[in-house]
């Protein structure tokens, strides 16, 4: 079952009031072509609206897109959400508009990876390969 | 979440975890997925109804399925849907679009929501479709809805799947009816026609009641941003599964729908065996494509009965 295979099953969110959802976009449809499972939740959610989902979902990694500053806020509450609902585990990959500074912070809380803007989506996507292969070698048992 | 006894008691517990994992685990081929279908076979199958709607791209399926939900809920019930997208057969990626439409639902545990992909399956399903609806209804879900993706002509696989079919379409379908007219048109159970606030609606009811007089298929006017028809839908479909359960005409459907599956999975089953066969030794398979065909058969049915000889050779004393 060659095509059964897919490379894994990841969810782009956009927690807050943020509506800048270009580069959320390109991230989806570059995760699409590159042989990924893609739900995208659209602009305007909440962190435990984005933690469920992806929990229904079984996804294999999250990733979140803000632009608008409150990444220190947004990004540790979809953690938490996410832990809280039984899906500490699943990797969570940030990008969006995040000063330098705020970057090593938000890893050691828990983020995966963080992305700004001029990162080369190929650098994306590898990332996303690698945390989902990671993953799913955890979650599944294939023969 | 890795054990299979955890896995199958949460899916009865409704916990979101156990159910989103238990259907991976199927839809990828994992080796726990034998087990965990063994377990799960609720008498509530029979109780719970399966609402397969399908319909060309863009008709408003989704936007449909998120007010039936939103129906549904005020009446008490849980709901699961299962909503499929295409895989792109270059990359083997999708976006799994449907579910935005319904995400005004993220926060209800009673609706159960899983996007699937077709990964490679023709026919407007995917293959693991009807172990997710079984899955869902063994958390407690009824009814369960399946949306099919876009679908053509051809696309009828739902109605292999689901016990009431209602066909979406949408003003600027016109033609699209003159083509479906042999396929899909024929064995829905009830027609929606939606954005009947757009121009178009009026002659597009008058076609299809044209083409559906013969034989007893409801029409719906359904307007599914302003919720306009909902409630009428929901009775349609009502009032079709009392019916088909009083004449036993339901039963009669579920037994077919388990055929369907089990022929599905016994060709899934066989492709593997196949292609890997004639892979390693294509020498073996050359000329005409039947005659390899019934060769590749036999020599599968031979091998099984070589294992089985040693296995059990009381069988054949
Ligand atoms: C285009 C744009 C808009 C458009 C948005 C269109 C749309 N639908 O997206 C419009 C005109 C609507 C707009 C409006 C506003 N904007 Co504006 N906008 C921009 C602008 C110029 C470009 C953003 C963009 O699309 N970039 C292209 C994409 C591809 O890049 P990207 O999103 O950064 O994505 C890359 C990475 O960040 C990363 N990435 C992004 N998401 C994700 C997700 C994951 C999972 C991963 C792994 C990676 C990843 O990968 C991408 C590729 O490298 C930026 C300035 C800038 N140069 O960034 C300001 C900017 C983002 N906007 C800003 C502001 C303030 C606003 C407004 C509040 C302005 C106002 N006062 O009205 C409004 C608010 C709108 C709203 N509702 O939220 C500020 C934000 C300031 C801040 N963060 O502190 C910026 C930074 C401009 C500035 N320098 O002040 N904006
Ligand atoms: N005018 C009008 N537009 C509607 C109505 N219902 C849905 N739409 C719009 O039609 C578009 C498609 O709706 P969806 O619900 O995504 O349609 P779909 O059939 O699920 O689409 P696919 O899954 O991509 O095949 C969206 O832009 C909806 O907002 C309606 O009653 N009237
Ligand atoms: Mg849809």
């Amino acid at each position: 079952m060659d095509i059964q295979r897919c490379r894994g099953r990841v969810l782009i969110g956009k927690p807050g009031l943020d509506g800048h959802d270009r580069g959320a976009k390109i991230i989806a449809r570059s995760l699409r072509d590159d042989g990924f499972e893609v739900i995208y939740t659209g602009i305007r959610r909440t962190p435990e609206e984005i933690a469920l989902t992806a929990i229904q979902e079984d996804v294999d990694a999250v990733g979140l897109s803000v632009l608008s500053g409150a990444h220190n806020e947004l990004f540790p509450e979809v953690l938490r959400a996410l832990h809280q609902a039984k899906g500490g585990d699943i990797p969570v990959i940030g990008g969006g508009i995040i000063p330098r500074e705020d970057i090593q912070h938000l890893k050691e809380l828990g983020m995966y990876e963080i992305f700004t803007t001029g990162t080369p989506v190929q650098t994306i996507l590898n990332t996303f390969r690698e945390a989902t292969e990671r993953y799913r070698q955890k979650k599944h048992k294939i023969p | 979440m890795n054990d299979i006894d955890e896995i199958v008691k949460g899916i009865y517990l409704k916990e979101p975890r156990a159910i989103g994992r238990a259907i991976s685990i199927i839809e990828d081929g994992d080796q726990r997925a034998g087990a965990i279908l063994k377990q799960i076979n609720a008498k509530s199958i029979q109780d719970s109804t399966i609402v397969g709607i399908t319909g060309p791209i863009g008709t408003g399926k989704s936007t449909i399925i998120n007010q039936l939900i939103a129906h549904y809920r005020t009446q008490g019930g849980r709901v699961g849907i299962v909503a499929i997208d295409p895989s792109s057969p270059v990359s083997g990626g999708a976006l799994l679009g449907d579910r935005i439409r319904m995400m005004r639902h993220a926060m209800d545990k009673d609706v159960v929501i899983r996007s699937m992909a077709t990964r490679g399956k023709q026919g407007g399903l995917c293959a693991s479709a009807a172990a997710a609806v079984r899955i869902m209804i063994c958390s407690g879900c009824n009814p369960v809805i399946i949306e099919t993706v876009g679908v053509g002509q051809a696309e009828i696989d739902v109605v292999g799947l689901a016990d009431i079919t209602v066909l979406v379409l949408a003003p600027g379908a016109g033609d699209e009816i003159q083509v479906m007219k042999a396929g899909i048109i024929e064995i829905a159970d009830i027609v929606v026609v939606n954005k009947a606030e757009c121009p178009g609606a009026d002659s597009l009811i008058m076609e299809l009641e044209n083409v559906l007089h013969q034989r007893n298929c409801a029409v719906c006017r359904v307007i599914a941003r302003e919720a306009y028809g909902i409630e009428n839908l929901a009775t349609a479909i009502g009032k079709i599964d009392r019916e088909r359960r009083k004449s036993g005409q339901f039963t009669g459907k579920r037994k077919q729908i388990r055929e369907t599956e089990i022929i599905d999975c016994a060709i899934e089953m066989m492709r593997d065996e196949i292609r890997s066969r004639l892979q390693e030794c294509p020498g073996n398979y050359t000329g005409d494509p039947r005659a390899i065909a019934r060769k590749l058969i036999d020599d599968i049915c031979v091998t099984e009965l070589d294992m089985l000889k040693r296995k059990r050779p009381e069988v054949f004393s």
